[in-house]
């Protein structure tokens, strides 16, 4: 199978995300198209360890350092930050509603001249 | 049947990787363009129940049972107490995108990164073959118990980097929504 098609819909994907966080206003709608984003880029880490596993040198042996598994224990990582990304985001977003009554982000403008 | 397996030992493989790409694309354009936030929360679950089938088609098990859990099980939780706690109107929105002007730029910015990164990855990666998946040795030794030995062995220190972040997060999200 070729490597090409899972980069390419990660791209997509990744600029759909992008278009999201442009487009959108709702501040819940923009930190769900972060994780849009986000997620694209763990399709890319997972296929390139899925990769690095066909290579010459990256055959797991017992003992032995394994470079097929560092693609799948990056997108753990990533995963874990998104997850404390979206609780501080959350927790933003809850605090703007508090303070403006409404999560239109386009309304967070105290720092313009 | 097994006559065009025997002669395309791909099919299988690229007929699942068809069918999960067409709905997640579908499933990703619905989040960034529905009226309906709570049906934008939703349609977020068909896209990361999809990466997780993509993992599994990358014979990365243990990485699509995390995305199931932490993904589907946790944030998207969090983001429909997220809608909930903010008052969202739950049927039909007018004001969740910005105006037509702004929409227009960041469809030209979307296209014309995506132009870009498509050029790129297809001219770099062009004759890159993943092979069979699943099938190679190699392949199958990415399993859950050699992704342990690596968090707990090489990747020891950024782990528990993880662990104090994912504390200072939560710490911070209390402090950031208590009410006082």
């Amino acid at each position: 199978m070729m490597i090409n098609l899972f980069l390419v819909l990660a791209a997509l994907l990744f600029c759909i995300g992008v278009y999201g966080v442009l487009a959108r206003r709702n501040g819940v709608l923009v930190l769900m198209s972060i994780e849009l984003i986000l997620n694209a880029v763990n399709i890319n880490l997972v296929a390139f360890g899925a990769w690095w596993a066909t290579q010459p040198g990256g055959s797991c042996s017992a003992g032995q350092e394994c470079a097929a598994t560092i693609g799948p224990v990056f997108a753990l990582f990533v995963i874990a930050v998104a997850a404390a990304e979206v609780g501080v985001g959350l927790a933003m977003v809850l605090m703007l509603f508090r303070n403006l009554k409404s999560i239109d982000i386009d309304r967070v403008d105290s720092m313009k001249g | 049947m097994s006559l065009l397996l025997a002669e395309t030992p791909y099919l299988l493989e690229y007929v699942a990787f068809g069918i999960i790409a067409l709905a997640m694309v579908v499933a990703a354009l619905r989040v960034v363009t529905t009226r309906n936030v709570v049906h934008a929360a939703l349609w977020l679950v068909v896209v990361l129940g999809g990466v997780a089938a993509l993992f599994i088609l990358l014979a990365s098990e243990f990485t699509a049972i995390t995305q199931v859990l932490v993904y589907i099980g946790a944030i998207v939780v969090l983001f429909l107490f997220g809608i909930m706690l903010t008052r969202a109107p739950l049927g039909k929105a007018v004001d969740l995108d910005n105006n037509a002007t702004q929409r227009i730029v960041a469809v030209a910015v979307a296209l014309s990164l995506l132009g870009v990164m498509c050029w790129g990855l297809w001219d770099q990666w062009r004759d890159s073959e993943l092979g069979l998946i699943g099938t190679n040795t190699a392949q199958l030794g990415q399993t859950t118990s050699q992704i342990s030995d690596s968090i707990f062995g090489t990747y020891l220190v950024p782990f528990e980097a993880v662990s104090v972040l994912l504390l200072a997060a939560l710490v911070g999200a209390i402090v950031l929504a208590r009410r006082d």
